[in-house]
């Protein structure tokens, strides 16, 4: 039955992919394998560096959601040396679930600011990125935006943001909870909600195309699309879209700053490698790697002093928020039911 | 197979309906394993979360979801059984080629179409701008074509997800209605009539088979809806998982969902068996199609066509375009290659396992009732959305690595660091439409064989082999191709449970779309479509055969 002899010839193949897959992951002593909840696209550039550097093969399997959750079910089992995410919110997260270990390296704490990594050496941050305002071009008299503003009626119809449940604007609400209170926070929140003008979807680099389109004019996304549309390595539309906005780094109603949020790093518990991920860590905060994250990224490098893309420079000079990064991971929760509350995705 | 069967029996030749029983319950134990985990995981505490849910969360969900797939079902149902009835009562221009080109939408993942449609009808696309410069307006001076809305969403998911009803329906327009369509037309029936009155009453089950599909699927979709900004169910118990942190109650809604699911599906079982068609003696002719004329002859192939371009010329041109643009400017990257194989080599070992899998449950629950019952445990996973699914499968296969690990069998992680844990993984999602198919096909055969086959001397195994497995054929070909195609379209638990190093297209296309470039994976999109087109081309030609 040529049936039977199909599936047989299957099941012979899949106990051959799955030897090899087995086998494939043990064969390199020298390597780094790297769990990540960062897109894909933007850590090879890193990845493949510090490969040329020291000679150490990286590995990456990139997960959307439930890095915590796959690195607790593995186990000792787990081959994860690296656990890396966009949001320190995650980072946390992947403190509380048990699945870091604390590191003490000189170079990471001579590198890394204090309020930017775990006081127990836990987790360390990378890159910096900040939440900015992105404004139709013709607002030619608007030279400066608070994110209170957001929720000023003139906005009404007006405004273009992603899901209030992403990590991102769960940040900057819970900054605004830190400041101002969940009462007040949450006015604000029912006001950008009663302003939007179309519903809070798609990603930052929609809010760009929208306000092309006319849909609105006046949103929040990151920094780093900036660089990414402007330069047009997502293509000449892409760049179309980046040419339609005129940005401003925005500071709370106090005049405190830029909120920003922050890439970062932990070694896994169990990590195989620790050696090997504590040396890819102190990469990545070195000059050479930051760079990368300058001009590859568009990102803000986390070490003083370290270089910053010509694009984002030219957005103007950036002054973090000082609120403690710590404080803001602990309002997140509160952050999102006030998003539920006020339906801002419905 | 052979093997896999006589392993099935072994050792108990004096009783062998007993082994299928087995093998069976062994499967449904499998495969609702990570249902199990789930509920021990929902009896944690969740905190305040349940009052939180009930006042600001579920009464917006529950209505977003139930008009969702109130929407869902209109279209699929009309444009499903609609375009199946056209084509199988009427001959009329290009009719065979409507035949199969109507499957096509199979071959796109809904996220997919929703990328495609965003980007056809935003303001600075194609479609919004040719009407601006027709009508010279500005687009301030009109809102419309919004796709980020649930009539959005609504199109999206009825466009892909007809050909599940179309399949189905057909089957049964081509199987059974034949003489008693001739009958009514004979005594002078309306062509209304004859479909209202006689055809439409007879395809009943197989139209519930197709829409309860289609709207499982709907039900389980995140990535259409959340891109469309729609808040489902599932999207709220994403929500709860990420941003409270609380898989205890991301894993209560999902348990209450999959109630909800399945007393739905118990309900409409319920209306349904009080129907019984006596037809299948008429399986031997099929329905002779009336040729039209006039201005039904233009008409007919016009409404056949509407389908076909929305669900899939449409997009797959725009795929097709941006492939172009991104070729010319960015280069072919030569991951796609590998991807690509990985790709068809996951979905074909999962393909044939399920299959496997299927197969004895299907033939366990043709034999007693409580095969029946282990074949609609063995289906619980298609309802439960693939992320939530995923999560609960991480412990059960956590724990028998570490039970492997202690006795000393194999070191590390066996099962959830190789692709065992998505074959794993595709079957506990998928099960349902391989069981399903097959006992569908195997309810065609009377009793009465497996009677003259035991009289005869044959054990069931050996009835299965010279009977059944040869009538069911067509059943189990079109459960394989509809296996792998859907294996091929996974994304969330793909996402989370491959191994290092290992990607597959739908996880490139993912990697794209996270950071906002979708039009970057339109050539691993494209790839998909053109892959996923294989098996739907054969799907049609088996189906033209069966008929």
């Amino acid at each position: 039955m040529t049936l039977a002899n199909t599936v047989r010839r299957c099941t012979q193949t899949a106990l051959l992919a799955g030897a090899t897959l087995l086998v494939a992951q043990t064969a390199f002593a020298d390597e780094v394998n790297i769990y990540t909840t960062r897109e894909p696209g933007l850590i090879q550039p890193l990845l493949d560096a510090f490969t040329k550097e020291t000679g150490i093969e990286t590995k990456t399997v990139s997960l959307k959601d439930g890095l915590a959750e796959r690195v607790a079910t593995e186990g000792t089992n787990s081959p994860a040396d690296v656990l890396m995410t966009v949001d320190f919110g995650n980072l946390v997260d992947l403190v509380d679930a048990g699945v870091t270990q604390p590191i003490d390296s000189e170079v990471l704490e001579g590198a890394i600011p204090e309020n930017l990594r775990d006081a127990d050496g836990n987790w360390f941050a990378l890159s910096l990125r900040a939440r900015v305002a992105y404004l139709d071009k013709s607002l030619e008299d608007v030279t400066s935006f608070t994110y209170e503003e957001l929720a000023d009626p003139k906005w009404q119809d007006r405004v273009c943001i992603r899901s209030g449940k992403h990590p991102y604007n769960i940040a900057l609400i819970a900054t605004m909870i830190a400041k101002d209170g969940p009462e007040k926070t949450e006015q604000w929140l029912q006001g950008v909600k009663d302003n939007l003008a179309r519903p809070a979807a798609g990603g930052d680099r929609d809010v760009a195309r929208d306000i092309l389109g006319d849909i609105c004019d006046v949103g929040i996304g990151n920094s780093y699309y900036v660089g990414l549309m402007r330069s047009g390595r997502g293509g000449p539309e892409q760049e179309d879209w980046g040419q339609a906005i005129k940005v401003i780094l925005p500071t709370f109603a106090d005049g405190s700053g830029t909120q920003v949020n922050v890439s970062g790093a932990a070694v896994a518990k169990n990590a195989p490698n620790k050696d090997n991920a504590v040396k890819l860590l102190e990469y990545l905060v070195s000059d050479e790697a930051q760079g990368i994250y300058a001009s590859a990224n568009y990102e803000y490098p986390v070490k003083p002093g370290a270089p910053v893309d010509p694009i984002i420079e030219a957005l103007g000079p950036l002054t973090v928020d000082p609120t403690q990064l710590t404080e803001i991971a602990a309002h997140r929760k509160e952050a999102a039911a006030l998003v539920d509350k006020v339906g801002f995705d419905d | 197979m052979r093997s896999f069967l006589a392993t099935a029996l072994a050792g108990s030749t004096a009783s062998p309906g007993r082994s299928w029983l087995a093998a069976s319950a062994l499967i449904a134990l499998l495969a609702v394993a990570p249902i199990i985990a789930l509920l021990l995981i929902a009896t944690q505490s969740s905190g305040d979360l349940w009052p939180h849910l009930i006042s600001y969360v579920l009464p917006h969900a529950l209505s977003q979801t139930a008009l969702l797939l109130l929407g869902v079902s209109v279209i699929v149902t009309a444009v499903g059984t609609g375009s199946a009835w056209l084509v199988t009562a009427y001959d009329f221009p290009l009719r065979r080629g409507f035949e199969w080109a109507l499957l096509l939408p199979l071959a796109i993942p809904t996220y997919i179409i929703a990328f495609a449609y965003l980007d056809l009808m935003h303001p600075i696309g194609p479609v919004q701008s040719t009407l601006r410069a027709l009508f010279g307006l500005r687009p301030r001076d009109l809102h419309f074509l919004e796709m980020r809305s649930l009539p959005g969403a609504i199109f999206v998911l009825g466009v892909v997800l007809y050909p599940y009803v179309y399949l189905f329906a057909r089957a049964m327009f081509l199987m059974q209605a034949a003489s008693l369509v001739d009958a009514a037309r004979m005594l002078g029936a309306s062509p209304a009539a004859v479909f209202f009155r006689v055809a439409l009453p007879l395809a009943r089950p197989a139209i519930a088979v197709g829409t309860s599909l289609a709207l499982m699927e709907a039900i389980n979709d995140i990535g259409a809806s959340e891109f469309l900004g729609v808040q489902t169910l599932t999207v709220s118990i994403y929500a709860t998982w990420i941003n409270r942190t609380s898989m205890p109650g991301a894993a209560q809604i999902a348990i209450a969902m999959l109630v909800v699911v399945v007393a739905l599906i118990v309900v409409e079982r319920r209306a349904r068996s009080r129907q019984r068609y006596a037809a299948e003696a008429a399986r031997a002719r099929r329905l002779q199609p009336v040729r039209l004329a006039g201005v039904w002859a233009l008409l007919a192939p016009a409404l056949c066509f509407v389908p076909v371009l929305l669900g899939f010329l449409a997009p797959a041109a725009y795929l097709a375009n941006e492939s172009w643009k991104r070729l010319s400017f960015a280069g072919f990257s030569d991951r796609l290659v590998e991807e690509t194989v990985n790709t068809m080599l996951l979905s074909g070992i999962a393909t044939a396992v399920i299959l496997a899998g299927g197969l004895v449950v299907a033939f366990a629950a043709r034999q007693s009732r409580l095969g029946l019952h282990l074949l609609r445990i063995a289906s619980l996973g298609y309802a439960v959305p693939g992320t939530v699914l995923a999560i609960g499968l991480l412990w059960p296969m956590a724990l028998v690595d570490e039970a492997l690990n202690r006795v000393g069998l194999v070191s590390g992680m066996f099962l959830s660091g190789s692709i065992v844990a998505l074959v794993y993984a595709y079957g506990a999602r998928f099960m349902a439409i391989a069981a399903g198919g097959i006992e569908a096909g195997l309810s065609r055969i009377p009793p009465s064989f497996d009677q003259a086959a035991r009289m005869l001397g044959r054990t069931p195994a050996g009835a299965m082999r010279a009977i059944h497995l040869p009538l069911v054929r067509p059943a189990l070909l079109t459960a394989a191709l509809l296996v792998f195609v859907d294996c091929m379209k996974e994304l969330p638990a793909t996402l989370l449970l491959r191994p290092l190093g290992f990607e597959t297209l739908s996880t490139h296309l993912y990697g794209e779309a996270a950071r906002g470039t979708y039009e970057d994976g339109a050539i691993a999109a494209i790839l998909i479509v053109l892959f996923g087109l294989i098996p739907v081309i054969l799907l049609a030609r088996l189906s033209r055969r069966e008929g």
